[in-house]
């Protein structure tokens, strides 16, 4: 198991070497920061907080999953935060017609998948940019949410459905909550996918360079398609997460998400140019900005002042790792 | 012998892992051309890099007219007054000719804003002096890749440079252009300037330079003046050892038709037959821009066919996609390693068995296992030199690059392997085990094409050959009756022989 993080083609490094150091430097970033707020609030380091900042962290953190697929094909998904809003609307109107939990959960799912294989339609058969192409799938689909749900909350209803379905965002399974095993299940999918399939190998090797693997023979249509639909399908799931856990969907669910996820797969490490990434660095990515979001809470920090303190992170976290390339 | 204008001194410079200067030398006369010469990795574009101070250097000294200098980057060092004209042209397409030679430094009035007149009379001038038959006002993309090298030349002349380094300079010219090229190179000699000259072309460098300067492994070799050497005694400096033969051709043993194309009409190619024998080496030669990448395009699936047919053993396949004539048995290695051959940024095992992940999976389970076996057997079988298979392909040496692009066909296990351009970039000791590679190929009863520009290349390998002009074949010859100067009649369509229609 010694490819695994380095995946992207770097050669074998050292435990504890230099170059070991900086490859992981957005772990170690990670544990300075949780250090630090450890020394500055004796809660912070708690088991409750620790799974409170793991069940916040999850459903931005299982978008950026998908992101980094999308990102690693040198792509770009705008339209998570509205599959989000839209498979939640859809999965909330499902369980209070009292559709069992079983069928409506994978039922959102595919929804959001299909969706995502409509951005990946556009863009590898209408050649259109991916920016665009999302952009465009980011807003019909939020104007779609709202006529949906009338631009008001679905209400998931009080029968024994939705307390089933309450379990997805609510529930615990051996003293973790259950958001935080599904980010864990989320990201060991996406390390399998990208680090022992095929599949996964063609994502690097498409946002490395396109046209030598449509020359090699690959179907690069169909890998963007894949990419897309997996990232809406996880959106979805994040859609479910949070539906569940409010007992009702927001039309205005998951506004301005992409650009965390966004964050997080780019503090983890992840090229924007694609090709080079890797997705344990966009799980590190997305704790970065987790933790750091929690103990500015702790801190009694402004929650104005919240986004400059995450801005700056960000940046510093984009600078550091350009500095070293 | 002349006091040198610029002069490299013992330079070392080391990476991570890697000596790639070691007290290496270069001197550079006005008024005289040298050539630089060395392997692929051999340390002459990190030497060009440490001149510009892109890299900082370990040990050593520049001088440049008689100071120790030291520069922070090509922008100062080209004020200065020493150009590096690179390898791929550092122009923008979209601009003009003129605001590509005074990019960053726009002739302005006072109040900042460009004064459009006489920054192109200024441009016009240097076009008349380098014989450009282009107003400078025309946009660059509308220049052949010859004319736009000539206008980088410009450029550096703008800057009254006093050495001019070229990298590479002909690799995309056509022969005409190279001819104009060293009109150039002799006019801007005979005015004073220093020229470097970076080639692989052992023949350009005696038709055009007047010094050598030798590199290996970093280090300095020697500095022999041309009239002093024999293209076997440059290549024994360069490689360290002596080369027997350049192109070790193996007797063929003429088999059935393999592979057959039948009136094949596409969007560069007009009507295309010929065929391919078991264990064939059929050379295509032409010039730049005759067809020929575009007609293997074709065969490989990667470019639309119009009509016509490809047969394979017999039964007709018109690939219409790569993986199909892949699926076949068709493997294509392209010209352009950098464009659509290899993905840089990823590592030599990821690059070496990305045609071939479908027979390394279990199921849709990649088998790395299996993929590391096969990888390390090729990369020992091809001499390929690299620390590991997970290195990054982009760090290899352009040789090493083609040899893994090689191992990339291979590894699909093709009945027909078609080399476009093999050789392009890649040096001379690295060339011959390509040679040799292919002969065996051969032997084990491989059906090739070979397209190459370079005619001895073609003379040398193949057992016929074919030669294309404007899409169509216009000659065809056995290996016996070819020379050069006989394909060169057929690659200008001088005595164009009809393809029976």
């Amino acid at each position: 198991m010694s490819s695994n993080i380095t995946s992207s083609g770097t050669s074998k490094r050292h435990f504890l070497s230099k170059e070991w150091l900086i490859e992981q430097k957005s772990l170690i970033a990670l544990i300075v920061l949780i250090a630090v707020v450890s020394v500055l609030n004796e809660y912070f380091f708690t088991i409750d907080n620790i799974l409170n900042i793991l069940r916040q962290t999850s459903v931005i953190a299982i978008l950026a999953a998908g992101m980094t697929l999308v990102i690693l094909t040198a792509g770009i998904d705008l339209s998570v935060g509205s599959i989000l809003a839209l498979c939640g609307a859809f999965a909330a109107s499902m369980i209070s017609l009292e559709i069992p939990v079983l069928i409506a959960v994978p039922v959102s799912l595919l929804g959001g998948a299909v969706l995502g294989s409509m951005a990946g339609l556009i863009i590898s058969k209408g050649k259109v940019q991916a920016f665009i192409a999302t952009l465009v799938m980011m807003t019909l689909l939020r104007g779609v949410t709202m006529v949906y749900t009338d631009g008001r909350p679905i209400s998931t209803g009080f029968t024994d459905v939705a307390d089933s379905f309450a379990w997805f965002g609510t529930g615990y399974m051996f003293g973790i909550p259950v958001p935080v095993w599904l980010m864990i299940f989320v990201f060991a999918g996406i390390w399998y996918l990208l680090n022992h399939t095929r599949f996964g190998r063609y994502v690097y090797a498409l946002g490395g360079n396109e046209s030598a693997t449509k020359l090699s023979g690959i179907n690069v249509d169909r890998i963007k398609i894949g990419v897309y639909s997996i990232c809406g399908l996880l959106s979805a799931l994040a859609g479910i997460i949070i539906t569940s856990r409010l007992s009702s969907a927001q039309p205005t669910a998951g506004m301005g998400y992409e650009l965390d996820a966004i964050a997080a797969v780019v503090v983890g490490g992840t090229s924007l140019a694609g090709g080079r990434g890797y997705i344990m660095g966009t799980l590190i990515g997305a704790l970065i900005i987790g933790v750091l979001n929690n103990a500015l809470n702790l801190l009694d920090v402004s929650s104005y002042f919240q986004m400059i303190v995450k801005a700056a992170v960000i940046l510093l976290a984009v600078l550091v790792d350009n500095k070293n390339k | 012998m002349k006091q040198p204008i610029l002069q490299l001194n013992n330079i070392n410079k080391s990476f991570p892992g890697v000596k790639a200067l070691d007290g290496a030398c270069l001197n550079v006369y006005p008024g005289q051309v040298m050539a630089l010469l060395g392997e692929n990795g051999a340390g002459k574009s990190t030497l060009m890099k440490v001149i510009t101070g892109i890299y900082s250097l370990d040990e050593g000294e520049i001088r440049y007219q008689d100071k120790v200098v030291s520069f922070n980057g090509p922008r100062e060092s080209q004020k200065a007054g020493i150009s590096i004209i690179h390898q791929e042209l550092n122009l923008l397409p979209e601009l003009t000719i003129a605001e590509n030679i005074f990019l960053g430094r726009e002739v302005t009035n006072r109040f900042g804003a460009i004064n459009w007149s006489l920054m192109f009379e200024q441009a016009d001038l240097l076009l008349k002096r380098l014989k450009v038959k282009h107003k400078s006002s025309t946009p660059l993309n509308e220049l052949s890749l010859g004319e736009q090298q000539m206008v980088e030349i410009a450029k550096a002349l703008s800057f009254e440079s006093k050495v001019i380094i070229m990298d590479e300079p002909t690799d995309a010219l056509t022969d005409s252009e190279v001819d104009s090229l060293f009109v150039v190179i002799n006019e801007l000699r005979d005015e004073g300037y220093g020229i470097v000259y970076i080639s692989h072309r052992l023949k350009e460098i005696f038709e055009v330079c007047d010094d050598i300067t030798v590199l290996r492994d970093g280090k300095f070799i020697a500095e022999k003046t041309v009239a002093s050497m024999d293209e076997d005694t440059l290549i024994e400096l360069m490689v360290g050892r002596r080369l027997d033969e350049q192109y070790p051709r193996i007797a063929s043993t003429h088999g059935t038709v393999c592979l057959e194309v039948k009136e094949l009409y596409a969007k560069a190619t007009h009507g295309v037959s010929f065929t391919l024998n078991h264990g064939e080496i059929l050379g295509v030669s032409g010039l730049m821009g005759a067809g020929r990448t575009e007609l293997m395009k074709v065969i490989y699936g990667a470019l639309a066919r119009e009509s016509g047919d490809i047969i394979l053993n017999g039964q007709v396949i018109n690939p219409s996609s790569s993986l199909q004539a892949l699926n076949h048995g068709i493997a294509y290695i392209s010209e352009d390693r950098k464009g659509d051959g290899l993905v840089l940024g990823l590592s030599v095992k990821d690059n070496m068995s990305l045609c071939a992940l479908k027979d390394l999976s279990k199921g849709w389970q990649l088998d790395h296992q299996a993929e590391a076996t096969s990888v390390n057997d090729f990369i020992r079988l091809f001499n390929i030199k690299t620390p590991s298979m997970n290195q990054i392909i982009g760090n290899l040496s352009g040789g090493n690059q083609q040899k893994v692009a090689i191992a990339k066909g291979l590894m699909t296990k093709p009945k027909v392997l078609i080399l476009d351009e093999p050789t392009r970039g890649v040096d001379v000791g690295a060339k011959k085990e390509i040679y040799q590679l292919i002969n065996k190929f051969k032997a084990e009863g491989m059906s090739i094409i070979l397209v190459s520009s370079e005619m001895p290349e073609v003379l040398g390998m193949s057992d016929r050959i074919l030669v294309m002009h404007q899409g169509q074949i216009s000659g065809e010859f056995s290996a016996k009756e070819a020379d050069q100067e006989k394909l060169m009649a057929c690659a200008v369509g001088k005595n164009n022989n009809e393809v029976a229609a």
